[in-house]
């Protein structure tokens, strides 16, 4: 990884901790292994199937009545209901 | 699925629809077809199949399959491999086509051109269709079809589904490929993408987008506003709680008449039979034996199909998925997936249609976890059940408020049905998945729609159908079965007793009647629980059968009040909570898990909480009334 880009994990946000009303754009999709039940690369698969890649735009517009989990989140024209921790793989500024 | 076969000339046109979740297919699929569907499984697995015959303007024949929604041709479950090899070819039980339908949503591009990328691996003609154009071009987002097009390097048209006159530029490409020749099938490239390919398929559609949408200023949507109330925090949940009691309201008040209407005219079949055939053995197996055990099934099918227009028109306005967010987090402390929600809410009506729905649930374990407390829900054929003994051991005293205590303790049990549904999940999270993590939640809000009158009464036509013909076959069989458990042998010619005293179904009930006094049974209700096991509500009749009491629940309940203990009915109503008084929701566990070892593990659980917990109501009972 470029030392630029790991710069810019750093400064990151997890989509994971994210409030209602946060606005952000990815700056990687990065499951780690044994957070979740699917392997890294199935769970990434997944993220960008729903359309989570790269420099896309997202906002957390509503979040779960209990405990404020899930959230629902905005990402292009669609909007994607998801548990916190599967949202954890999602890093934005 | 012989038929499916044999009409398949070479003239026949063969069409898949693919396309991601929410993209209007199936209303595009239904538009195309109109009622000429049929709805089949593939061999061995639990994809559903649906086909349906068209005729174009052109005149050529068409004979389209629809395809479960789906991101990518990827396989994430056993049931999407099914997909993946029908459209590959490699299936052996479906034929190959001609032509993919790739059908991408005009206000939401992203995942239908991505999917358009992958499927042009296939080898076979594609031709993309971007539906639901009306409403892209109501809210102003301007699409360059031309420019799609040209991008993508394969034919695109639009359409509204909704309306006819939104079809006419897709049967005219339909007919325009046709006429000029669908090349043949090249041998296939696809290979499974890897999370690099996927995503340099998404900056490509994004690419394409960018160069070929216009959106307007991003203005706040109505689903957005909408979203804004049906998924606050505080108002979210009480719209929901509102939206259930209103669909139980309907589901049980609402479909009385019509139920009352059916048994009218089971009654008046029953009657004519009688009348039209001599005393004796046919008499009895029709009337007594057919007749009435497929009546007593059938007159559930208002309050089946009440539940599932609710369900259908909520789905199809986009609700389901929000109430699946909703109740996600509570569902998620008891180990099942947000998903769960759909077809347990099915299971009030009837657990088969409610296991059936499970296969929303991608993940295996979740899915078996749903269909296992799935018969725990107080399903529709408990409440005659229910009422029968309520009103036989329950004061019809008010407690105040308006509030009635025999309505109040339905209530409870109703609310006893989805507790245990809920402690169970969650007492074998404990014991059997502890160390698992939870599958992810990945739910598409697709935007809300109007619900097309057209496709709720085709998904209530072919639930009916489900409906009617497992009555007519299992239900049919079991009910023969205990006609003649409980016909023969015939009762001497001094008997004193009630004939049904002297037959097979007596012996039976001598026989577990050691096992189940101890919760208090007598071999009375033992002889009535084995037809119960045909399905729940049959039950009501073997007791009156037993008992020799004609003339209704109301008699009934009066001889039951006067023959039994108190905590005997307490046990028996705790019985019915857990019990899985029903051969057909057993069945339909073996075939939706295709294993014998689950349908038994089910088997299993439910008697044992069904005795342990009548045990427990039994001697508590006792020790109160001394």
């Amino acid at each position: 990884m470029e030392l630029r880009q790991l710069e810019a994990i750093d400064r990151s946000v997890s989509l994971g901790e994210a409030r209602k009303g946060y606005r952000g754009r990815v700056v990687c999709i990065l499951p780690i292994a044994g957070t979740g039940r699917l392997a890294p690369e199935e769970m990434e698969r997944r993220l960008i199937e729903m359309g989570f890649i790269e420099g896309v735009e997202v906002s957390v517009i509503h979040e779960g009545p209990f405990g404020r989990d899930p959230i629902a989140v905005r990402v292009g024209q669609a909007t994607v209901a998801m548990r916190r921790r599967d949202a954890m793989a999602i890093l934005t500024d | 699925m012989n038929d499916m076969t044999a009409d398949a000339g070479d003239r026949v046109t063969r069409i898949a629809l693919v396309g991601a979740p929410n993209c209007g297919k199936t209303s595009l699929f239904n538009a195309l077809t109109g009622a000429n569907q049929r709805v089949g499984n593939y061999s061995g697995v639990t994809v559903e199949r649906k086909i349906g015959m068209a005729t174009t303007p052109g005149g050529a024949s068409l004979r389209i399959t629809d395809l479960p929604g789906t991101y990518s041709l990827r396989a994430r479950s056993p049931d999407e491999a099914v997909t993946r090899d029908v459209i590959l070819g490699t299936r052996v039980d479906a034929e190959p086509f001609d032509l993919l339908m790739v059908v991408v949503d005009a206000t939401q591009m992203r995942p239908g051109l991505r999917l358009a990328r992958e499927l042009a691996d296939v080898g076979l003609p594609l031709l993309v269709v971007v539906n639901m154009i009306d409403i892209a071009r109501h809210r102003g987002i301007d699409i360059d079809l031309d420019r799609i097009a040209s991008e993508l390097g394969q034919p695109v048209v639009a359409s509204t589904a909704v309306r006819r006159a939104g079809m006419g530029a897709l049967w005219g490409r339909i007919d325009g490929l046709i006429a000029a020749g669908l090349p043949a099938r090249q041998p296939t490239r696809w290979a499974a993408p890897s999370a690099h390919q996927l995503r340099q398929a998404l900056r490509e559609a994004d690419r394409v987008i960018a160069a070929a949408v216009t959106l307007p200023e991003h203005r706040r949507s109505f689903s957005e506003k909408v979203d804004a109330v049906v998924l606050n925090p505080f108002a979210g949940p009480v719209i929901l709680l509102v939206l259930m009691f209103l669909m139980f309201q309907a589901v049980f008040a609402g479909a009385a008449p019509l139920m009352d209407g059916l048994s009218a005219l089971v009654d008046a079949v029953s009657g004519a039979v009688s009348a039209a055939l001599p005393e004796g053995l046919l008499r009895g197996l029709i009337v007594d034996g057919a007749i009435a055990g497929v009546g007593s099934v059938i007159v559930f099918l208002p309050q089946i199909l009440i539940l599932f227009a609710f369900i259908l028109i909520l789905e199809d306005l986009g609700y389901m998925a929000r109430a699946a967010f909703l109740m996600d987090r509570i569902m998620g402390h008891a180990g099942l997936h947000g998903r769960a929600f759909i077809p347990l809410l099915s299971s009030f009506a009837c657990a088969i249609p409610g296991i059936m729905s499970a296969r929303v649930i991608d993940d295996e374990r979740d899915r078996l976890m749903t269909i296992l407390i799935a018969p725990l829900m107080t399903c529709s054929a408990r409440i005659p059940v229910y009422t029968l003994l309520i009103g036989a051991f329950v004061p019809a005293r008010s407690i105040g408020f308006g509030i009635g205590l025999q309505g109040l303790v339905m209530f409870a049990l109703f609310a006893a049905g989805v507790v245990s549904a809920l402690l169970v999940a969650f007492a074998s999270r404990l014991l059997f998945r502890r160390r698992e993590i939870a599958a992810p939640l990945m739910l598409d809000l697709p935007d809300y729609k109007v619900p097309q009158l057209r496709g709720v009464v085709l998904g209530l036509w072919q639930r009916a159908r489900a409906f009617l013909r497992r009555a007519g076959t299992i239900i049919f069989y079991a009910s023969l079965v205990v006609w003649v458990l409980s016909t023969f042998p015939y009762a001497p010619a001094d008997a004193t007793e009630p004939a049904i005293n002297y037959s097979f179904a007596a012996m039976i009930g001598h026989l577990l009647a050691p096992i189940l006094s101890p919760i208090g049974f007598t071999w009375q209700i033992c002889v009535a629980l084995v037809p119960g096991m045909a399905a729940r509500e049959v039950a009501v009749a073997g007791l009156s059968t037993v008992y020799a009491v004609s003339g209704g629940d109301g008699a009934l309940g009066t001889a039951l009040a006067a023959q039994w203990p108190l905590a005997t009915g307490v046990s028996l109503i705790v019985w019915y909570i857990f019990a899985p008084q029903c051969l057909s929701t057993i069945a339909v566990i073996r075939r939706e898990t295709a294993s014998r070892r689950w349908m038994w593990v089910s088997v299993g659980y439910m008697f044992a909480l069904a005795y342990v917990f009548s045990f427990l109501a039994y001697h508590l009972v006792s020790a109160l009334t001394g």
